[in-house]
């Protein structure tokens, strides 16, 4: 029953906030239209593939503060690329190894020089924050129109597509992040890191290894965030995405990750971001301010940790 | 199994350092194949950093260890497992959220090209598991499903699975339950008629007689005896055991006088603690001796109120206390206890030593909430004084000084706060011996100026030193208190290591 629980908690949790917006709703038919249903999936596409790293870091017992400045320093990035006449597959590629590079000093830090994670990364938050400002000059970027830009479109061009590709793309990701986690060596051994680091150690993994890794590829995830987000303001700007890392750690959080590693679930971290994107998106369709808002979604983010820890003791007392 | 046969491990001449400390200052034994060889020990005598260079978590200054013929020389905890020695230490070391099969296989896990396989994986750990036939334990569960006794079963079959000849088994029986211990001992049997060796650590003479076929004494990092148990008797293991001399550290001292009762303690029950019954006069020292973790430190703490009591009286200069009351009532009824952990939650160390001395009572140094920095001064100065605290400056952070130095603050905390009831939890713990001598004297002084004092330490000649009645914990019992001369170290030690009923 509790392990029931636990797996489908999220989608209950999804259920609800839809009924409720569609309950208190005046116009219950246009908030579950298909419309503004690719609308909420594309806006959830930023936040959905930075859940899949954040997913593989926490689940190995890390923390990332730094996928906002990330992502803003790698859609700048992208820009730059397509502004200096790159081809989009190749300004993609840059941005997406921007974001890797980014992980492994984060990596690197937090192995070499023993910083913990949540220090090493609020380093990161800064620097990458303020790497955007200077190669950008401290402006928003305009890149020139490509395909890049039709990534996180509602309506896609090709319309068997049904939904923006980069939907697909995040899904595609997701399913892949998932059989890693679930079939491979590797995947298993993220979630021993977590659950145990000095059990993992002592069993011969190489845990160095393990977290440049983990940090490494949370990195090259950020930085595809960074292309979408570059894809939906159609230019790079180094002002954006603040705060993004806080939604997309709530989102694994909500999906049933415990930040003391060693639990969680990519499915579980997708359903959370869909809750925060029907939250925003319900929020807007209610004409409420955004400031509720954000006194809304800091709430759920309070309640996840503290559903977090009551779960957490409730395994210890079990034991 | 014959005795000419090259022994499994030869240890020789063993020596650690570790600064000031000697661990190991010789230790020779030998292990043969398929025998089960105990280490006994008191607390401190050496067996877990033995363990420890046999895991090559820690490297011997000198001497020489010879295992499987050939000379043994680990880099690293990978490179000891690759030779065939697993160590199972006294806390388990297991991923709670992964299955028992991975937990089994981690870092040796069966696989295909990078994909865990994971037929195999059960399969290969149902073989293991096969033959301890522990019903709770399936291959697929969840290893924070099961009990602790279910996962030592686990390390052990994780052993089994890298191919060890020689086990190191550091207090397995710590936590463990009567039936458990038998079905452990049912296991360890198992393995020793495969032909896999044991080091097995324990404080308790029975339990090495009933599955031990050989056995080290290890006293102040030197092997004393080693040998066949049938060959000794317990008696001869236990004066081996404490036989040291007494030094004299310890100040002279009168007979106490009968006083008042000051603390009495019946039928107290808390976790790790059961019945315990106790009384201290004013004036006199009551030890508390035993093992580490057999209920000591969780007396003190429930005395204190840090621990939750499940029934029992206590009385405070014949007044009931009520078990809910908090430490700061506690105090306010005149009940000091100094924590075993002095950095960790004795002391402050990054406030002065001023700040430490008045922490539990600013009452004298402040005005409506305002701290009156001269006075505080003034009065931290004069407690210091008292228990000669060598410090520069009353201002100066306390880490700045020496252990021995940091004790007597937190001492002389507990007289600033008009403590009359004294509970110290080892409180010549990482001190010098200079400062030793001085805690001594001021411990014996405090007691003749009518203070009561409980003091609970692991090193038996401090008891007898200055102590004027004892009682010895075992397993969570505590034993009627006995005039100190009615007691020898055999007898302590006796009682410290009996299972009870």
């Amino acid at each position: 029953m509790k392990r029931w629980l636990q797996t489908f908690g999220p989608f209950f949790a999804l259920l609800l906030v839809i009924i409720i917006f569609a309950a208190i709703s005046d116009n219950p038919g246009r908030f579950l239209s298909l419309a503004n249903l690719r609308i909420v999936l594309a806006q959830t596409v930023i936040v959905a593939i930075g859940a899949v790293g954040m997913t593989i870091i926490i689940v190995g017992g890390g923390i990332d503060l730094s996928p906002g400045s990330t992502i803003a320093l790698t859609g700048v990035t992208c820009a730059l690329a397509l502004q200096a006449g790159w081809t989009p597959l190749m300004a993609l590629a840059a941005a997406v190894l921007v974001g890797g590079v980014v992980g492994l000093l984060n990596g690197m830090v937090i192995t070499t020089l023993r910083v913990v994670p949540f220090i090493a990364t609020l380093g990161m938050l800064g620097i990458a924050r303020g790497v955007a400002k200077w190669i950008s000059g401290e402006q928003t970027v305009n890149a020139p129109a490509t395909w890049l830009n039709n990534l996180t479109v509602a309506s896609p061009s090709p319309s068997w597509l049904l939904v923006s590709p980069g939907v697909w793309i995040a899904l595609a990701l997701a399913v892949l992040a998932a059989i890693m986690l679930r079939r491979t060596v590797f995947g298993r051994r993220v979630f021993a890191l977590g659950s145990n680091e000095t059990a993992a150690r002592a069993a011969g993994v190489h845990i160095m290894r393990m977290k440049l890794l983990i940090y490494s590829l949370g990195g090259l995830l950020f930085g595809l965030a960074g292309v979408m987000q570059m894809s939906r303001l159609r230019q790079g700007d180094p002002t954006v995405a603040v705060g993004v890392e806080l939604d997309i750690i709530a989102a694994v959080v909500i999906g049933g990750g415990s930040l003391a590693g060693g639990e969680g679930s990519i499915r579980g971290s997708l359903v959370g971001a869909l809750i925060m994107a029907f939250l925003r998106n319900g929020c807007q369709q209610m004409g409420w301010p955004n400031y509720i808002q954000e006194i809304i979604i800091g709430s759920i983010i309070v309640l996840a940790v503290a559903a977090d820890r009551l779960r957490h003791s409730r395994l210890q007392a079990g034991a | 199994m014959t005795m000419t046969e090259a022994p499994l491990l030869k240890i020789s001449d063993v020596r650690k350092r570790f600064g000031a400390t000697l661990a190991l200052d010789g230790v020779d034994l030998a292990v043969r194949r398929g025998e089960v060889h105990s280490i006994i020990g008191e607390n401190g005598a050496g067996k877990s950093t033995l363990m420890n260079i046999l895991s090559a978590t820690v490297r011997p200054d000198g001497g020489s260890i010879r295992f499987q013929g050939t000379t043994y020389h680990p880099g690293d905890p990978m490179d000891a497992r690759r030779h065939g020695i697993a160590h199972i230490h006294q806390e388990l070391s297991l991923c709670p959220h992964l299955s028992v099969a991975e937990n089994i296989f981690l870092g040796i896990e069966p696989r295909r090209y990078g994909w865990l396989d994971r037929r195999a994986l059960n399969q290969q750990a149902a073989d293991i598991l096969k033959t301890f036939q522990h019903p709770a334990i399936t291959p697929e569960r969840p290893v924070a499903e099961l009990t602790i006794a279910a996962c030592q079963i686990v390390e052990i079959c994780r052993a089994l699975a890298q191919r060890a000849s020689l086990i190191l088994m550091d207090e397995p029986t710590s936590s463990l339950q009567h039936a458990d211990v038998e079905r452990l001992f049912h296991s360890i049997r198992q393995l020793r008629d495969s032909g896999i060796s044991i080091i097995y650590i324990s404080h308790f003479l029975e339990e090495v007689r009933e599955i031990a076929d050989t056995c080290t004494v290890l006293r102040d990092g030197k092997s004393v005896v080693t040998g066949p148990l049938g060959d000794v008797s317990n008696q001869e293991l236990i004066s081996a055991m404490v036989g040291r001399p007494v030094n004299d550290l310890f100040p002279a001292r009168g007979p106490a006088a009968t006083a008042e009762c000051a603390l009495e303690v019946q039928n107290l029950s808390a976790p790790g603690v059961y019945n315990a019954s106790v009384q201290v006069r004013r004036g006199e020292i009551l030890g508390i001796a035993g093992l580490i973790g057999s209920g000591r430190t969780e007396l003190l703490r429930a005395l204190f109120g840090l621990q939750t009591t499940h029934g029992g009286n206590i009385t405070v200069f014949g007044q009931p206390l009520l078990p809910q009351s908090t430490p700061e009532a506690r105090i306010e009824r005149g009940i000091g206890y100094l924590s075993e952990d002095r950095k960790g939650e004795g002391l402050a160390l990054a406030l002065s030593v001023a700040d430490n001395i008045t922490l539990t009572n600013f009452s004298p140094c402040s005005h409506w909430g305002w701290i009156d920095l001269t006075g505080q001064l003034k009065q931290a100065q004069k407690r210091a004084d008292s228990v000669q605290v060598r410090a520069g400056n009353m201002n100066d952070a306390v880490q700045k000084l020496s252990g021995g130095n940091q004790q007597k603050v937190a001492i002389a905390r507990l007289l600033h706060q008009g403590c009359e009831i004294l509970l110290l939890d080892e409180p010549t713990r990482g001190v010098d011996v200079g400062s030793k001598a001085q805690i001594y004297e001021l411990i014996v002084s405090l007691a003749r100026s009518g203070k009561a004092v409980l003091m609970v330490s692991s090193y038996l000649p401090e008891l007898f030193g200055i102590c004027d009645r004892l009682a010895v914990m075992s397993r969570g019992h505590l034993s009627p208190a006995l005039p100190i001369g009615a007691w020898t170290p055999e007898t302590v030690m006796q009682a410290a290591i009996a299972s009870t009923e």
